[in-house]
């Protein structure tokens, strides 16, 4: 890597580039792994800078013509939606919701929407209940981890729930995938689930069911998930 | 790289006690990118009040004028509701990423206006402005102070570097010519600058200073 290339990285965090540079330097970044994590790094602390610069709050009319502005432009946002099903794992739903989405389009309305929106939100809110009332379960099983910090939380029914301390963002490209493992032998490992990592505390449900003797593992793989681990689990749970 | 994760932020889960009646408040910022990209008003609504205020005193201590600065929000903001499939959560927080579109607009402003002529290094009014809210979560008041901090640690010539730039708007071949040293020098100033930064920020952070645990 040319290391003059290398250093533009602060200038471009900082939005400092001129606008040649600016060119030479983002069209450099799609090749290279090392200046996109270094990117990635030095947002995290211009974001800081952003904090650092905090001052009174904004006028609350601020907050209105913003929502009035979105909402008057609201239906070309629709179009998100084709990507989207293609990404996700709920086909019949999200492609309800496509197909919503071009006939709201085609009639200019955008009240269709509403349909994909809310199972999406529901979803989101199921599981963060399933989540909770595992975590809130007198009788669930709290077993420790073997490899990664945290803790597996099983109830007497099998859901189960990861609780991870310190597992940072997987890297680009990649996601962390769960996996249920019968008695420890990685070949009968199905998949659990994907996750993409966050800073701090990650809660994530556990698809499936873990039963006695399981072991719940999570292995950092390519975006999308695998069929079968590919790689040495980060996190692995005592077998319950 | 992985070391830097713990100088940023996490959002705390203390937005909760005033979001807490609304239908997103559980959800972490990136989700609500992802129901802004399938056009949800809401979600944006909920992002605006996580990360609006952060975003215009950014915009306010570059423009140094309110309506510049409401202006360059509210751009910013149209451009997060246009581009929210376009977001890549591997790349950047959700948080990260609408402050980078918030200070690019900023800039853009700034340098098409020629509103620079005060010097960032002398005036210290928004600080002074900062310091007298009392309005503010005490995580922010906190978070803010600890930033500071970092940033007195600075060699001067990096601070000034990173100041006048991220502040002030001006870009590196603008900076060379303003403090008469050669562009070279200012690209490694601020490198070296932002690394450095980078790694008091850790080092703060890991000195168990105030940090909210998000749990979504």
């Amino acid at each position: 890597m040319e290391t003059g290339i290398h250093e533009l990285t602060a200038g471009y965090a900082l939005d400092a580039l001129d606008p040649g540079e600016r060119s030479a330097y983002e069209a450099h970044l799609a090749g290279c792994e090392q200046c996109r994590q270094e990117l990635s790094s030095f947002w995290e602390t211009t974001e800081a800078l952003a904090v650092a610069a905090s001052g009174p709050a904004p006028s609350p009319a601020l907050r209105e013509r913003i929502l009035a502005e979105v909402r008057a432009e609201a239906p070309q946002n629709v179009v998100a939606l084709e990507s989207r099903r293609r990404r996700r794992a709920v086909p019949v739903l999200a492609a309800a919701a496509a197909i919503a989405a071009v006939v709201a389009l085609a009639l200019g309305l955008r009240a269709f929407d509403l349909s994909g929106q809310l199972d999406d939100t529901r979803a989101a809110l199921d599981r963060a209940q399933s989540s909770a009332a595992v975590l809130a379960d007198p009788g669930a099983q709290s077993v420790d981890l073997q490899a990664g910090e945290g803790r597996l939380v099983v109830d007497a029914d099998g859901r189960a729930v990861l609780v991870l301390d310190g597992l940072d963002p997987a890297p680009a490209g990649k996601t962390y995938e769960m996996w249920v493992v019968p008695g420890g032998d990685i070949e009968q490992a199905s998949s659990a689930g994907l996750f993409p990592g966050s800073e701090g505390r990650e809660i994530v449900p556990v698809e499936g069911t873990v039963r006695a003797g399981d072991v719940v593992a999570v292995t950092v793989e390519p975006a999308g998930g695998v069929v079968a681990p590919t790689t040495q689990p980060v996190v692995a749970s005592d077998s319950v | 790289m992985e070391a830097t994760a713990s100088a940023v932020l996490a959002w705390p889960a203390s937005h909760a006690w005033t979001a807490m009646r609304k239908r997103h408040a559980h959800l972490s910022d990136e989700a609500l990118v992802a129901l802004v990209a399938r056009g949800d008003e809401d979600a944006l609504a909920e992002l605006y009040d996580r990360v609006g205020r952060i975003a215009y005193g950014l915009a306010l201590r570059i423009l140094r004028d309110e309506r510049h600065a409401e202006d360059a929000v509210q751009e910013a903001f149209l451009q997060v509701w246009r581009s929210a499939a376009t977001f890549r959560p591997e790349r950047a927080k959700a948080s990260t990423w609408v402050l980078t579109l918030v200070h690019r607009r900023a800039v853009d402003l700034v340098r098409r206006e020629e509103r620079r002529q005060a010097d960032p290094l002398t005036d210290d009014s928004a600080a002074v402005a900062a310091a007298e809210q009392t309005d503010e979560a005490a995580w922010l008041r906190f978070e803010r102070e600890r930033v500071q901090s970092a940033l007195k640690q600075l060699p001067d010539l990096q601070r000034e570097a990173l100041e006048l730039s991220y502040y002030g708007g001006f870009s590196q071949s603008e900076l060379a010519e303003r403090l008469g040293v050669p562009l070279g020098t200012i690209k490694s100033r601020m490198f070296s600058g932002l690394a450095r930064l980078r790694e008091l920020l850790d080092e703060s952070a890991q000195e168990g200073s105030w940090r909210p645990e998000f749990t979504s």
